[in-house]
């Protein structure tokens, strides 16, 4: 990493340590910031964010390691999550992932090399009647068909 | 344990409910059943501090006397009448009446199942792992009747064994993820390299972004080492290379023992805790082939004079010579955790450590340079080994600057344990070896030398000697017995003033060049602090860097190792405040059982001065050889 | 936001203006509003089903300046969506609820635990507490209580979960709010004496605080003449899975399994699962049992499966999800449900003996007993009844490899 981005790294992080404090309490809400910023929590950032907080940088790491929705290494622009859990199943995850992962060309669990999308599998998304039900970042899309969801990931940039 | 506010989340904290200072008051106490026996206890005692106290035996495994709360394993569940599950007794405090049974058939079989489970995921086969015999998961296995993989067993390994450390190897595959290391290395220790990582049945025991232990913060104190119940942590062995060298007769091979694997060497040989062992020690090594055996008090009594003078000469240049660029409170810096420690956490203090080696390095130099001379063996030729009570001094001797002797100072660093080992294996019961003494040219030390084993035993040795040399009273006059009670006890930070005085008397010999008269210490007060355990560092640090108390201090001992090296990570297993103080009296004991009981005393420390290191203590030969500089590291973690 | 969809239900899922509750309640003495909750013998409605009077009265009563509400929508259990309803249709409620028991507990924070997948619906929400907060049903001395006393003063954050099932254990859930990982901690002391930093906590979930809106608005008596004797009131129930009208109902309590198969237009069914993947599987002999504390207590999942679905591959799914989503802090939970996973593919690999069955089950019985928290507790609840009441069709029948019904779709 170069200096400038610590440098830019290390004042984003104080200007959100400064807004939600420094007690321990603010450290999920710093990560899901630092999240949906850089798509990941790089180790440098781990390391100030334990500084600011005074705490140890394996405690973040295994907070992040905990939580689905937080990671340490970088994953593609476009998160995908279809549901696994069974009201969606029964209503054909399966053939969903399927097309999904051809017309893609890579499987659940992997990034693609133009680092536009990453796959994966998440357990129940609330959306159970209307399923089966896949998540772009933060936006949902219920009643799939095959069809419709490769549309949709077409129409994403 | 000695310090019970520690950084564990809320959840963990020891005892959430107050036990009330006096239990006798009403309300203060409570009566339970237990086993349909009525017992009473004070309010908020857990229920398994109560059944223990009442000799009813509940198997546990995550619990640890010196740890805060986990109640993870679940091994020590019991029944509660009324309850519909089962309740952890090292977490649940007693705050009102209840029934408690220890021994149904529900609680046996859920204990059953749960070391089922355990032994379904631990890789590995017992007879060649370092903890056969000495493992709790075994001991319950056995004592609950599991002798079969009731739900399978792993077939190959799941982790790949991180050895990168000079000092600790983990091995995943027999982790049973009671957490203790956990809570060892961040509550305890406050040193925070190891943590659970992921979730559900991915989750381990790791390092940041699961890097080797080599490339993060580990300051290598092998707490964990000692509360692991299993063999997933155990000290990188060195046993195998001393057995080749001392097979090679080619080899001038040479043992330096601590004091404090003497004082808990024979809980390895089913010795109660608390037995010194020094003169049966010396027996066995020399029957397992070691060409000379030493005392590593002696150079411990040779880091009494360098740090004291050491420190005579910050103190003179601070008060008489006026000079601001002198750091105080001079540190100790005879554990080698505690300079890795305060390298990364808090390297802008490094000027503040006394540049004095530690005991151990200071003989691996002596032993390669004077020694080697002195019996005309070629040092090449020479093998260093010494026997420390630490996992930290592996780390040490391998450091890249501890080779002032033209060759690597010390060889191995071997701990208490990996020693015992090899008694064992070469067939000695160390409790039946006749006494020997150690060998010349250093013979015995003092017993100075020997309570460095304990906190507090630095700082007590130094001021037995700083009072001689500033006085020129006995020790004996000013302390009962020359002990030097306000250092000694296991609580957390000790903070002691030693009014000088009118009275001053000359200036020895030793360091006459160095000071004109003690003129300018007369009537002050020198005051003096203690600290052992990682966490207590801290809290001492913190102070001194928010201007408190302890920055007015002029000299301050540091351990790594809560209790000091008697609690080291390289000691018998297991560890509880109650054996550590067991050790502690032991080597007190023997310290006071001797003759020689000051560092300046120690004739052959005089001898030494003379013949070899001529220009005295700090000078140009000791800084050569005796002395050393430090790593500014850091906290950050590439 | 605000477009309520035309549902229909005799508590809930009725008219209610907002600020109407929180009014009431001020006028009233905090006793007097904890009375209205006891009269109505409202249960919690997380799952659980502790009693929400004495839940309150507990935090009430701790020694403390500071103390926390804190509303679950962490609502993570399969099946599950009714919180998701409440909370972008009926907020007024779920938020009142909230203030009403701030001001009966004493606190003056509440913090709502949105579960992470329900992002999309954070922006909403905070313009809505705007708008709640400029009405004065929010913040400094709410709807100007009486001068002569002391004013109250209730504010609400939302809190945003990071992915995770088990922060919706209510002690997991606030060690993930201090910001540590969602380990369950050890009970005593429960979250009324010591929950979030160590203040008296009470944890409700969103239909519990949508009910207390309710129950003030028309008192505790009104409430007890919904449901049944024991299960006052109505429940709200997500059903899902093989009907043709999924969706979130709310029925009172009482309901047997058979009318709301019938209300759901539910064909040839052949097994519902009550309560989620930690619930129960029910078999068709079965559905003539009630819904309600007295029978078939739940926190509303309902997930109907017909004929064609092979309930294997059912169970499978379950305890991928458990295996998944425990925490993995206590032995039982974590190797537990891994071993009941290895269970079932040995059946559907036929590789299994009854003998090991048996004893899979009894450590699923000890898991029950013996795991730290609700997860593990309750995880081998669907391998215990599924085995049970689906035996012939998963151990007798040695089809599960190759059948799987309805397109092959119900597994991975
Ligand atoms: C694994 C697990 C997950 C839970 N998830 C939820 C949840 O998503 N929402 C919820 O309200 N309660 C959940 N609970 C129950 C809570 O622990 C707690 O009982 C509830 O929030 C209390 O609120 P109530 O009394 O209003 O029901 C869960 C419990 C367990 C053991
Ligand atoms: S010893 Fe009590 S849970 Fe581990």
């Amino acid at each position: 990493m170069l200096v400038q981005e610590k440098n830019s790294l290390t004042e984003e992080i104080e200007k959100y340590v400064e807004e939600l404090g420094k007690d321990r309490s603010a450290l999920l809400e710093i990560l899901h910031l630092l999240q949906k910023k850089h798509r990941c929590i790089p180790d440098f950032a781990q390391q100030e964010v334990a500084r600011l907080l005074d705490i140890h940088p394996v405690e973040v790491f295994s907070v992040i390691t905990f939580y689905s929705f937080l990671n340490a290494e970088p994953k593609g622009r476009n998160i995908v999550r279809v549901c696994q859990t069974i009201s969606c199943d029964m209503k054909g995850k399966d053939n969903l992932c399927n097309a999904i992962e051809r017309e893609i060309g890579i499987k659940f669990g992997e990034t693609s090399k133009d680092n536009k999308f990453t796959l994966e599998y998440t357990n129940c998304l609330g959306l159970c009647d209307q399923g089966p039900a896949m998540a772009v970042n933060d936006r949902v899309y219920t009643s799939l068909t095959p069809e419709k969801a490769v549309e949709i990931l077409n129409g994403v940039k | 344990m000695e310090n019970k506010e520690n950084r564990a989340p809320i959840s963990q904290k020891p005892h959430m409910v107050e036990k009330p200072a006096h239990p006798e008051h009403i309300g203060g106490s409570i009566t339970v059943e237990i086993n349909e026996k009525k017992i009473t206890v004070p309010m908020g005692t857990t229920i398994l501090e109560a059944c223990r106290e009442n000799q009813i035996h509940i198997p546990t495994l995550c619990h640890h006397e010196d740890l805060c709360i986990a109640g993870v394993c679940r091994l020590c569940v019991v029944e509660v009448e009324g309850m519909r599950t089962l309740q952890a007794s090292c977490a649940y405090p007693i705050t009102s009446p209840m029934k408690i049974k220890t021994s149904t058939p529900m609680v046996r079989k859920a204990r059953r199942h749960i070391l089922d489970l355990m032994l379904s995921e631990h890789y590995g086969e017992c007879y060649s792992c370092v903890r056969n015999n000495n493992c709790e998961l075994q001991k319950l296995a056995n004592e609950y009747g599991v002798d079969s993989y009731t739900f399978g067993h792993v077939k190959e390994s799941q982790h790949q064994i991180d050895d990168s450390s000079y000092s600790v190897v983990r091995d995943m595959d027999k982790c049973i993820l009671c957490k203790r290391c956990v809570r060892t290395c961040i509550d305890l220790q406050e040193v925070g390299v190891l943590e659970a990582i992921n979730r559900g049945d991915k989750t381990t025991i790791s390092t940041f972004m699961e890097k080797p232990l080599a490339d993060v913060i580990c300051i290598n104190c092998g707490q964990c080492i000692n509360r692991c119940p299993t063999g997933a942590l155990h000290e990188k062995d060195d046993s195998d290379d001393i057995w080749n060298v001392i097979d090679d007769p080619t080899k001038h091979v040479v043992i330096q023992t601590a004091p404090s694997p003497r004082a808990a060497i024979g809980e390895e040989f089913g010795l109660p805790a608390g037995h010194s062992m020094t003169g049966q020690m010396n027996t066995a090594l020399k029957r397992i082939g070691f060409d000379a055996v030493f005392d590593t008090n002696f150079t411990a009594d040779l880091t009494i004079i360098e740090e004291g003078t050491e420190l005579i000469l910050r103190l003179y240049k601070a008060l008489v010579e006026k000079d601001n660029s002198v750091s105080l409170p001079q540190f100790t810096s005879c554990s080698p955790g505690w300079v890795k420690y305060i390298e990364h956490f808090y390297p802008e203090y490094l000027p503040n450590m006394s540049s004095a080696k530690s005991p151990q390095q200071m003989f691996g130099a002596l032993i390669k340079t004077f020694y080697a001379d002195k019996i005309g063996v070629d040092p090449k030729d020479v093998v260093s080994v010494a026997v420390m009570p630490c996992s930290a001094k592996k780390f040490e001797c391998n450091r890249p600057e501890m080779d002032d002797s033209g060759f690597k100072d010390v060889d191995y660093g071997l701990t208490t344990r990996e020693l015992a080992k090899m008694i064992k294996e070469a067939g000695i019961h160390l409790p039946e070896m006749p006494k020997s003494h150690f060998d010349s040219p250093f013979g015995d030390a003092s017993g100075a030398g020997l309570i460095f084993g304990a906190t507090g035993g630095v700082m007590e040795a130094a001021i037995r000697s700083v009072v001689e040399f500033v006085t020129g009273a006995k020790a004996e006059d000013i302390f009962e017995k020359a002990n030097v009670l306000p250092v000694r006890g296991f609580e957390g930070v000790k903070i002691v003033e030693l009014p000088i005085g009118d009275k001053v008397g000359p200036v020895p010999e030793l360091i006459k060049h160095l000071v004109p008269n003690w003129d300018w210490l007369k009537g002050a007060t020198l005051k003096v602090a203690v600290a052992h355990g990682t966490a207590n560092a801290k809290k001492v640090m913190e102070n001194i860097i928010a201007g408190g108390e302890l920055a007015s201090c002029h000299f301050i001992e540091f351990m790594a190792c809560p209790g000091g090296c008697i609690g080291g990570g390289g000691q018998p297993i297991p560890t509880t405040p109650e054996i550590r103080k067991k050790r502690a009296e032991a080597i007190y004991a023997e310290d006071e059982s001797l003759e020689l009981r000051k560092s300046h005393d120690n004739p052959f420390v005089v001898q030494i001065y003379k013949e070899f290191l001529t220009d005295g203590p700090c000078g140009h030969k000791s800084h050569e050889l005796l002395h050393t500089h430090y790593t500014k590291r850091g906290k950050y973690i590439a | 936001m605000q477009n309520r969809k035309n549902r229909k239900g005799a508590v809930l899922f009725t008219d209610y203006n907002r600020g109407r509750s929180i009014k009431k309640a001020l006028s009233m003495s905090r006793e007097e509003v904890l009375f209205e909750i006891k009269e109505s013998k409202l249960k919690g409605r997380g799952g659980a089903g502790f009693p929400t009077s004495t839940k309150w009265m507990l935090t009430a009563a701790a020694k403390s300046d500071v103390k926390y509400v804190i509303c679950n929508a962490d609502e993570g259990e399969p099946g599950t969506f009714k919180d998701r309803v409440l909370l972008s249709e009926y907020p007024d409620l779920v938020f009142d609820g909230m203030v009403i028991a701030g001001y009966v507990i004493g606190a003056k924070e509440g913090i709502v635990y949105l579960r992470g997948e329900y992002e999309y619906m954070l922006d909403s929400l905070n313009e809505y507490l705007e708008v709640i907060r400029k009405e004065n049903l929010l913040g400094k001395n709410i709807l100007g209580k009486d001068k002569s006393k002391e004013g109250f003063d209730f504010d609400i954050r939302i809190h945003l979960g990071n992915g995770a099932y088990v922060c919706g254990e209510e002690t997991a859930l606030i060690e993930s709010l201090e910001g540590h990982r969602g380990e369950a901690r050890n009970r005593p002391p429960f979250p009324v004496n010591s929950g979030f930093k160590g203040k008296p906590t009470t944890v409700n979930n969103v239909e519990t605080l949508a009910a207390v809106t309710k129950i003030i608005e028309n008192s505790g008596k009104w409430y007890q003449e919904h449901g049944t004797d024991k299960s006052t009131g109505s429940k709200l129930f997500s059903v899902s899975g093989d009907c043709e009208k999924p969706g979130v109902y709310e029925l009172p309590w009482g309901t047997k399994i058979s009318e709301l198969l019938k209300i759901v237009s539910a064909k040839n069914t052949k097994a519902v699962q009550v309560g989620g993947a930690s619930g129960i599987c029910l078999d068709k002999s079965q559905f003539n049992r009630t819904l309600g504390y007295e029978d078939m207590p739940t926190g509303g999942s309902i997930i109907v499966f017909n004929e064609s679905r092979n309930m294997l591959k059912v169970l499978k799914n379950f305890m991928e999800f458990f295996v998944e989503e425990s925490c993995g802090q206590c032995t039982p939970c974590r190797i537990g449900n891994v071993k009941l996973l290895e269970g079932v593919k040995m059946i559907e690999r036929n590789e299994f003996t009854f003998n090991y069955i048996n004893k899979l089950k009894e450590l699923g019985a000890t898991m029950q007993v013996a795991s730290k928290c609700g997860l593990g507790q309750s995880s081998p609840n669907s391998f215990i009844s599924i085995l049970e009441n689906f035996k012939d069709e998963i151990l007798n029948t040695g089809l599960n490899s190759t059948s799987f019904g309805n397109g092959g779709n119900n597994g991975k």
